[in-house]
């Protein structure tokens, strides 16, 4: 079955939202009815997977204690600061990004490039709600719950053993939570991104090599952007990969507060729309180009 | 002398046959990938964009240039480029032994069991990963930029250490490719915990173990001995003494490491294939 320029109508709920949003929000309401149904949905998804995020929180934790090692050496190396990080600091920091691993997608693989690669996604695109929302609801549900078995445990872990201090501020904490929703959503959407390429290519692997490759590095998985020389700072500041690591572990453990976090904050949620625009374009001009191959 | 000459070429001869499935492999992947070249070329690329992102994540931790652990820029890319010769050379030639999981769910292991060769041997001559070899390339040549930058001189001493180092390292890190698929046969869904004592060996591996804490010291200085691999013959062929009171020259017990790691991957494999009952497939 070949399907090409597949006569798919402009979604009807999302079209209209716009013009009769005022009416009753029903439409809005509806998405969000939808929305969360998808979201719940990834959620129990994410629950059945025990197995595999016990090992996940085996190998994060493995990491974490490597990390702290040699990060806080090389704070004591540089005199106690690093790169405007402190030995508690980069402690902090070793142990939060470990925990945000399993739910920021730093890896570059999604079930939407396994579906472009064996044609389901043909039966996605005749669904009526939009493949970019419904697929990435589901990715965050499976993340968010995510944070249960690997993130709790390994933020607990860093305070057991690792000396980390989580500040005891509300506010920072809330503003934490905050930017790590708005850390997790945009990280999915760019995934999305990567595996929408697949509407031109079948086959995304190489594609999500390089994302693999560069986010790991430039969200600050391995050091903190902050360690960059200016000129590598700034190409990593034009990308959203920071805001997906370095920016909600600076704003949850407290290094980056008031105006700084808001503004922080506010750059993740500007990464989350254009990711959003992105996929939206990516999307309507993919779909016209459409090769599902294998009935 | 004539039975001397007969011993000689039938030992030739016997390893020559011995390594006729790595020729025909080698040969059909060579083929293979003259078919799909423009494929090849970007996984090629890819893994050198890999070796490239890993060399400067130890260049950015080092460039302030107060050393870490003892160690500065210099000094580590010498570690480094021995941890990711070997550790490149081993995913190169065993690196596959992970895709045991998915003929342990879809049952085709017995066809394996049919076959006139041991499962481990079938199992790591079926694949051979040529697109690592630009990572082998980063690798030399960290190990060339640590050997200039440290104004070391390749006498004979320096170049056996080296030689044996890589040795020794590569067949550490296929040791613990074996391991970690031996513990395939009990983990079915959480195949992930490996990747700990895989991907976490390969990272400690490119570490001044001096500054880990007693619990790693454990884990990757004995247990899984990293250490043995790039650290501590890098440190004998800077001359310089080893942390915890070791003498200099413990690099050269690198191949004891490879043992003791060989024989628990053995082990480990053994178990598991014990264990195995088989999907019915």
């Amino acid at each position: 079955m070949i399907v090409r320029r597949s006569p798919i109508p402009a979604h009807p709920v999302l079209a209209g939202a716009g013009a009769a949003g005022t009416a009753a929000g029903g439409p809005a309401r509806l998405w969000l009815r939808v929305h969360g149904r998808l979201l719940a949905a990834g959620w129990r998804r994410g629950a059945r997977y025990r197995a595999a995020a016990l090992g996940g929180l085996v190998a994060n934790a493995t990491f974490g204690f490597l990390k702290a090692s040699i990060l806080v050496a090389a704070v004591r190396a540089g005199g106690g600061q690093l790169g405007g990080y402190d030995a508690a600091s980069i402690t902090a920091y070793t142990w939060l990004s470990q925990a945000l691993l399993g739910s920021v997608n730093l890896f570059g693989r999604n079930d939407l490039a396994d579906r472009m690669r064996d044609g389901s996604i043909a039966v996605d695109l005749l669904r009526p709600v939009d493949v970019q929302t419904a697929s990435t609801a589901q990715e965050v549900g499976r993340a968010l719950f995510a944070l249960l078995p690997r993130g709790v445990p390994l933020v607990g872990l860093g305070v057991l053993v690792g000396g980390l201090r989580l500040p005891a501020d509300v506010l920072v904490l809330a503003t934490g939570a905050v930017s790590v929703g708005a850390a997790i959503v945009p990280s999915h959407l760019v995934v999305y991104l990567v595996a929408a390429t697949g509407f031109w290519t079948v086959e995304t692997r190489g594609v999500q090599l390089l994302y693999m490759v560069l986010a790991g590095f430039l969200a600050g998985l391995f050091v903190p952007v902050t360690l960059f020389p200016a000129w590598l700072l700034g190409l990593a500041r034009a990308t959203p990969f920071p805001s997906m690591l370095q920016t909600p572990i600076d704003v949850l453990s407290g290094r980056v507060t008031g105006v700084a976090g808001a503004a922080a904050v506010g750059a993740q949620l500007g990464w989350i729309a254009v990711a959003l625009v992105a996929g939206q374009l990516m999307t309507r001009a993919g779909r016209r180009r459409l090769e599902v191959q294998g009935g | 002398m004539a039975d001397a000459v007969d011993g000689a070429s039938g030992r030739r001869a016997r390893l020559v046959a011995a390594a006729r499935p790595y020729r025909v492999l080698v040969g059909a992947r060579v083929s293979a990938q003259r078919s799909y070249r423009t494929s090849f070329a970007l996984d090629l690329a890819g893994s050198l964009l890999v070796g490239l992102v890993e060399l400067a994540e130890v260049w950015v931790l080092y460039r302030a240039g107060h050393g870490i652990g003892g160690l500065d820029l210099a000094a580590v890319l010498l570690v480094f480029g021995l941890a990711d010769v070997a550790f490149s050379t081993a995913d190169l030639v065993a690196g596959h032994v992970d895709t045991l999981p998915r003929y342990l769910r879809a049952g085709t292991l017995d066809v394996f069991h049919l076959r006139p060769q041991p499962l481990l041997a079938q199992l790591v001559t079926s694949d051979i990963s040529l697109r690592r070899l630009t990572r082998v390339a980063v690798g030399v040549a960290a190990l060339v930029a640590g050997f200039a930058l440290n104004d070391l001189a390749l006498t004979p001493a320096h170049a056996a250490l080296v030689l044996l180092a890589l040795t020794s390292g590569t067949l550490t890190f296929a040791a613990t490719f074996v391991a970690a698929a031996g513990v395939q046969f009990f983990l079915v869904d959480a195949a992930e915990m490996t990747n700990a004592v895989v991907y976490g060996g390969r990272y400690a591996a490119t570490q001044p173990a001096s500054v880990w804490s007693r619990p790693l010291v454990a884990l990757f200085g004995f247990a899984v001995p990293m250490a043995f691999t790039a650290y501590l013959p890098a440190l004998t062929l800077l001359g310089v003494p080893a942390p915890w009171g070791l003498p200099a020259e413990v690099g050269w017990l690198a191949p004891l490491a490879t043992a003791w790691t060989w024989a628990a991957a053995l082990l480990s494999w053994r178990t598991g294939v014990r264990h195995y009952q088989g999907g019915g497939g």
